[in-house]
Formats: structure tokens, sequence, C-alpha cells
């Protein structure tokens, strides 16, 4: 018979063989759908093929300068985002609507990129780091405050609000902002040189790296030691003991998932102003939803969230690289799904172990 | 084989990671007696039994059950073998019937319940016994010793030879109390056997044929009751004599600091809540109060603490209006909280010793300068309190979950004393406190009491109250019947009050 026991510490060994092999599962996964999938030949693919693939998607991350330059450019929005919602997810606020709050930040950055061409960077780019951050700020408040005066779920209402988000940048770029010269394209009118991020060098790499590493700093000290991070610790951990600690939950709700929403906000305003550089539909491929992603197989470390989110983000560069091999792209989220499902799967073996017992029949 | 025996556990052990929790342990059940299980918190009573009702398998041992050797792989073999527990915590759906409870999960509900077959049933099982319940009424709307009733007809039902009664006076009245033990005595006359587990040496004596006591996973001793006196049990019990119990040095009662004035509350369910309750507790006064669970003990303490408002009436701390303010500036105006679930509310669970030591004391400017705590203050400050109180920690980040029941009523305590409070509310202070942490804490709010803190003692331990209190009041549906001098506060009468009468009424009787 097999039974489960409660382990009373997560094992060491477990702590490093688990998260291999949820790798490891989740890449196998990918490579038995790669294998039906035959990459469009008739005849279908052999293993070794497949195998191929998944070398050809680690040279496309990181086999050459401009690779690894593409890994960064989309680790970014992941790692702001990843970092956003960490901050809710350690006070128990389940806010998945960071992908919502990225388009309302890209969208208030934009707003003022296209209103007030005429600014010096200077101004410009913390004009629209500043409205950006409110926005996605009040885009996060909007569920926050049900819930914490009614306690209204706020998994469905943060959810719901991406769609609103979404479709009004959209309403925006198929009318009133579309660009006259845009070819009937739902694009916003390019904004002016001085609305666009600086980059290092010839490559995409923009200045929101170093706004998800400092963020990242910042978070740890403040979780780690500040009197706010203890609150937000120890609401995360029993609500119950913060209110008798005369912990104000309501006012922390509202604060931590204003924050959240702000930082993924500042991810919109720096992939508006520094990729796009205009507005445009379809800005995100779902960064915001990858972002919870991230921060759950990083546990919420913000270091961990910056590895988690380059290591994802190489995925994605690596997945395109490989699509002209006829790779379909969807195989880079099914990777990631699994991922997530195989991690937090192997979560059951940190807290449980199985123990093998021998035959138990009633003797006489 | 020695067929004389009903049950009989042989050289049982069981280990859980860094702990012997019973180390070859033997134990005899005889047909028709009460086998008392006597030990300190954590002295292995509850391993054993939770072994021998088929919740743990142990490493190794027998178990016999007339003569024959079994091994149960679920609690529902050992029911089989006709072994069945009452847990101090039921395990009953509130909105069934007591008729449908008993079947539930038993042989007869395959997948509708009928009820209406067995209640007649149950009624003549439980007539006979005389334990008496209504089968048709829901769970609800029964009191707590109902429940218990509930449970033990459930096992009686199930064909249960051996009832396991784990601490089940521990939510009775005296009254309530006195009748279980008639009624047990009245089934091992009819051939059922009992094994009483308890750490109240005046239920062994009161009731027990037989007695064995394990201390730290040894069983040590097996006595016939005659042949013990109380002495030698606690002896056995705890490895060294009684430890002197604190006494209490007459009260100097200072200012009034507490008074509530028409106190009246919402509870949170079909409780009755509180309602229009006054009293005063001045410095240096112990204001005990009794109540059966849900007559508005928990609510009482969360008002005083500012955790539930009110709807109608005043709270007055020293004099100045404190009603209604919020749970932080209840604290600020000296108010401490020892809280009925220690790992609940008093403590966070996943949280090391420092973190939850400085949970009211983060705010202040002594940890930190601005926006930050000093983490390296905060270590001493938490090392300093763990000093004085003697905790035991293996290291000050360690989650607190992992530590004893009573290492985390001495965290909590220390916390909660370390700012000299003028207000003190305690509930259940010793809940599941072996006896030496006991002693503890009631030397702890005793010298609190000497302070000049004015305390008020929540808890369903009569012999606590009457040990501490220098008032009792007594809850009853949420109303409070009477405050007595501890002096006039006989147990009889308490208990009565308990049960809603009048103190005029009690001394008129």
């Amino acid at each position: 018979m097999i039974r489960l026991e409660r382990r009373s510490a997560p094992s060491p060994a477990g702590m490093v063989l688990i998260p291999l092999t949820a790798i490891f599962l989740a890449l196998l996964t990918g490579a038995v759908f790669l294998y039906i999938n035959g990459l469009g030949s008739p005849k279908g693919i052999s293993w070794g093929q497949v195998l191929a693939v998944y070398t050809g998607m680690l040279d496309g991350a990181f086999g050459s300068g401009y690779g690894l330059s593409e890994t960064i450019v989309k680790a970014i929005p992941l790692m702001l985002c990843g970092l956003g919602v960490s901050i809710a997810f350690r006070m128990q606020l389940w806010n998945i609507g960071a992908e919502g709050q990225f388009y309302m930040g890209a969208f208030a950055a934009a707003w003022v990129a296209l209103s007030f061409p005429d600014l010096p960077a200077c101004v410009m780019l913390p004009a629209m780091v500043l409205t950006g951050m409110l926005c996605g700020g009040l885009w996060g408040l909007i569920p926050a405050v049900p819930r914490a005066y009614l306690g209204v779920n706020e998994t469905i209402t943060t959810l719901m609000l991406n769609y609103v988000a979404i479709l009004w940048v959209n309403y925006l770029v198929f009318g009133p902002w579309k660009d006259p010269q845009g070819m009937n394209f739902p694009l916003s009118k390019p904004f002016t040189p001085a609305a666009v991020l600086p980059t290092l060098g010839n490559s995409r790499v923009h200045l929101g790296l170093a706004f998800a590493l400092v963020l990242a700093v910042a978070l740890w000290i403040a979780l780690r030691q500040s009197r706010w991070g203890y609150e937000v610790t120890v609401i995360g951990e029993s609500p119950r003991a913060a209110r008798y600690a005369g912990m104000n939950i309501t006012k922390n709700i509202l604060l931590v998932m204003f924050f959240s929403g702000a930082i993924a906000g500042l991810a919109g305003m720096a992939e508006v102003s520094a990729i796009a550089q205009r507005m445009q539909q379809g800005l995100s491929p779902g960064y915001g939803y990858t972002a919870i992603i991230v921060a759950w197989l990083a546990k919420l470390n913000p270091f961990a969230i910056l590895l988690v989110s380059f290591l994802l983000g190489a995925l994605q560069v690596g997945g395109y690289s490989v699509q002209s091999s006829g790779v379909p792209a969807a195989i880079v989220f099914m990777i990631q799904g699994a991922l997530l499902f195989f991690v937090l799967g192997g979560e059951f073996f940190n807290r449980y172990k199985i123990v093998c017992t021998g035959k138990t029949k009633m003797e006489v | 084989m020695t067929a004389d025996f009903l049950v009989e556990m042989k050289q049982i052990t069981k280990r859980f990671p860094g702990v012997l929790a019973n180390d070859r342990v033997d134990l005899q059940v005889k047909r028709g007696e009460i086998l008392a299980l006597l030990g300190e918190n954590g002295s292995g009573k509850s391993t054993l039994m939770s072994i021998l009702s088929g919740l743990y398998r142990p490493d190794a041992g027998e178990i016999y059950v007339e003569g024959r050797k079994v091994t149960f792989k679920s609690p529902r073999e050992a029911i089989d073998a006709g072994i069945g527990m009452v847990h101090q915590h039921f395990k009953q759906v509130d909105t069934f019937s007591v008729a449908e409870n008993i079947i539930l999960g038993s042989k007869e509900a395959k997948f509708l319940l009928k009820a209406g077959k067995v209640e007649k049933e149950i009624e003549e099982l439980s007539r006979g016994y005389g334990l008496q319940v209504d089968p048709t009424a829901k769970i609800w709307q029964l009191s707590i010793a109902e429940r218990q009733r509930v449970e033990i007809v459930k096992m009686l039902y199930r064909g249960s030879k051996l009832l396991i009664l784990d601490e089940p006076t521990a939510v009775l009245t005296p009254q309530e109390a006195r009748e279980l033990f008639q009624v047990i005595r009245q089934m091992t006359a009819r051939g059922q056997s009992i094994i009483l587990i308890t750490h109240k040496l005046n239920e062994v004596m009161e009731v027990a044929d037989r007695v064995t006591v394990l201390r730290s996973g040894v069983a040590v001793a097996t006595r016939e009751r005659q042949q013990v006196n109380q002495r030698e049990l606690a002896r056995l019990m705890m490895g060294q004599d009684i430890i002197v119990p604190s006494k209490k040095n007459p009260g100097q009662f200072g200012q009034e600091v507490l008074k509530l004035e028409s106190a009246t509350a919402d509870s949170d369910s079909r409780r009755p809540g509180l309602k229009d309750i006054s009293l005063t507790v001045r410095q240096g006064e112990i204001l005990g109060i009794a109540g059966i669970a849900g007559n508005g003990r928990r609510e009482l303490a969360e008002v005083i603490a500012g955790l539930r408002p009110l709807s109608k009436g005043k709270i007055l701390i020293g004099g100045k209006d404190v009603t209604n303010l919020s749970p932080l500036e209840i604290i600020e105006e000296g108010v401490s909280y020892i809280p009925e679930d220690r790992l609940g509310s008093g403590l966070v669970p996943n949280l090391g010793a420092v973190d939850n030591l400085i949970l009211k004391e983060y705010r202040r400017p002594g940890l930190g300068r601005g926006p930050f705590i000093n983490r390296r203050k905060a270590g001493e400050f938490a090392a300093r309190l763990i000093q004085d109180v003697g905790v035991k920690v293996t290291g000050l980040e360690v989650p607190v979950k992992k530590l004893s029941g009573g290492n985390l009523q001495r965290l909590l305590l220390a916390r909660e004393l370390a700012s000299s409070p003028k207000v003190i509310v305690a509930v259940y202070p010793v809940r599941g406190l072996d006896i030496a942490a006991s002693e503890a804490v009631h030397k702890m709010l005793l010298e609190q009491r000497s302070k000049g803190a004015a305390i008020v003692l929540i808890s369903e331990d009569l012999e606590e109250l009457l040990k501490l209190s220098d008032h009792i009041g007594v809850l009853y549906k949420g109303r409070l019947m009477g405050i007595l001098p501890v002096e006039e506060a006989e147990p009889e009468k308490i208990g009565l009050m308990m049960l809603g009468a009048q103190p005029g009424e009690v001394m008129a009787s």
C-alpha cells in the first residue's frame, strides 16, 4: 500500500531536485508535442530533430549578442510585471490584472507623448513614467476598493479589468488615435524622439532594465527592512494576527494594489516608449499573465524574479528564432504552462513524502 | 495469549521526525472497566490512542483485540473491530440531524441517507445507556454536552466495545461532567470498556478503575485506583513532586481601570453575542469570567480588545471613553490581549521568534528609524524577552509553529506583558499546557496583578478561575448572570449560573 506522509520540513535535496525535474518534464512535454506535430513534414520527424529544435532555441536566445539583447528586451516587461504582482501575492492578493495595468500604464504614457510632443526629453520621460505608474496604479486600485471594503474577490475583478484596458487601447488605436499616415493599421502616430527611452548602444535593451534592477533592490530592502514590508508580510501570513496587532489591513490592501499596478504600469510605459515607440494594438503578448508564472516560479523573491524573467525571455526569443523551421509559436507558451504546472505539482513533494508500506491484512 | 483483556497493546513505538512519541508502551484494557490514561500534554497519550483508533500506524509493536492480533489501516477498521474514539473536536455536520450524523460514514449510509429507520434504534440505544439525545434534532441546536453525547451514541451505534474519550470534560460544566461520569459508569456495568484520556488527577480518582500513567512517551506505571493517591499520581506523571502552586496574595485594589457600561455586541453566527454587560475591574484585580463555550466569552474578550464593535453601550479605560476605537488605539491605551488561539491570531506561525515578538513593538522608535526596522535592535529586543521568560527556541528565525504549546504561550505572554499593560484580557491562557507551563503562566499573571494591572481572565477551567480570580462573573447567552466575590463562588453555584440561574435563585435553592 502506498501512503502519503507529511514532511516536518522540506528535504534539502528536494529543494534542488524538484525544480530541475519540473524543468526537465516541461521540456519533455514540449518535445512530445513537437514530435507529434512533426513540423509540418508529412513523414514526421525524428527525436534527433526535436533535440535540434531545442538546441536551435538555445542558440537563438544566447548564441549571439543580438539574441542575448533580445532576450533581455523580452525579460524587462516580465521583470517589472513580475515584481508588481509579487507584492500583491505576498499579501495573498491575487492580482492577475497586471496585463490590464500594463496597458493602462502604456496608455497614459502614450497620452503624454502624443499630447505634448514638444516637451524636451528631460521633462517628457519623467512625466511619462509618472503618469504611466499613476494610471497603472489606479487601475490596480479599482478592484482593491471593493476588495478592501466589501471583500469582493479580486481575482475575478482584476482579470475582467484586463479586457476593459485592452479594449480601451484598441478603441483608441482604431479610432481617435489612429495615425492618418498609418495605412489604416491600428497604430498611433509615432512618438517624438524625446519620448523614447534611451537604449544601450545599438541594441534595443533600454532603460527599463535599470528600472527593474533598482526596483528589485528597493523591494528587497522594503520587504525585509521596513515597517511597511513587515506589515505586508504579517498580513499575508496571518490576517487575523495582523488585525489583532492593530495593523490597518484595509489601508494596506489599497496601498499594495496601487503599487502592484503602478509597477506593471511602468512596464507598459517602458515597452510603449522604448520598443513600440507608438501606441499599437497587441502591445503585450501576454506579459502580464506570464508575470504570474514568473512570480510564482521565483517564490516571490525579487532577485529570483529577475533571473526567472531572463530565462522565460530566453524561451520566447528562442521560440521565435526557430519559427522559420516550422516550429509553431505556441510551443513557447505550452512549455511555459507545463513549467508552471510541474513546479506547482512538485511543491506537493516538498510537503509530503510517499511511504510504501507492506501488506496490512488482519492476521489471526 | 491472555484473553481476559479486551484490548492489549504491546511494545508500541511511534517516532515522529525528531520525537519519540511512544517508546515501547504496554497497555491493557479489561472488559467493563474504566481505564484512565493519565499524562501531561506531549506525553504521548494522543499518539497512543490515535494508534489504537487506526489514525496512525505504529513503527513497532502489536495490538490484540480479544486475543487476536490486528493491524488497522484506517479508523473504520478500528471501529469494525469495536474500538471507537470520541475526539475533543467533534466532527459533525451542523445542519444535519442527530440521526443523520450518526449514520454518516457508517455502512448504512450508502448513497441516500435514510435517517427515519435508524431514529428508533438510536432512541432505544441512547435510552438504554442513559444518554438522552433527540435523534431528530439538528446538531446546531444542541449544546456542547449534547453534541458529545451524540458522538458517544455514534460509537455505540457502530458497535464499539471500547470507547476512547479524549479529555471529555474540557468542554463541560461541573454538573455536566458529573453526569457524563454517571453515564460511563452505567455503560461499564453493561460491559463497555472505556479509556479516559485526561491530565486531571481528580477525574482519575473520581471515576477510573485503573490508571496507566504516561511520561515522555513511556508508560511509567499502571495502578489500581484504590492503591494510589493524587500525590503519587502527580509524581508519576511529572517525574518529580508537585510544584507548589503559586499562591495569591489578598487583593490590593486601586482605582477603576476598565469599565463596561451596558456593552452590547453582535456575534458572528447564530450565537447571542453580548447583551447589556456592565462590569468594572480595578488595579490589581483579576475578574474571572466563566461560561460555557458559545455564551459570549469570546465576544467579551474581543470587545475589550477592540476587535469587535459595540452596537450599544460604552467601554472606558482609566475614565477615558474608548468605545469602538481601532485595535491599534486600544493597544495604545495599554490593553494586552492573550487570545484563545495562540497560533491563529496571537502569533504568526510561519515567522520566527523575532518577527513575532516585535508584532506590537515594530512601530516604536526604539526599533529603528523612519520607515525602517533595525533588524539588529529587533533581534536584541527579542533575545531580551526570550531570556526574561525562559522560552526554549532553537533559533530566532525558526518558524514559531515548531515550538511546543508551552513555549508558544510563554512567547506570547512575553510580548503581551513586555509593555506593562494597564488592562490584560487572557482567554484560556493555559489551555493545552502541562502543569509546569501552566504554573509559569499563572505566576506571570499574578505578577502583573501585583504590579497593578486590571486583568480579565476568561477560562473554561473553574479550578483555574477560583485559584486566580478576585471576583468571578458568569456569562450565559450573552448576559452577565452576576459577579461574585471569589469567597462566595462555590463551584456548584457557578455551575448553575453557567446554565442560566440567577445568583439569587441559587442561594434560595
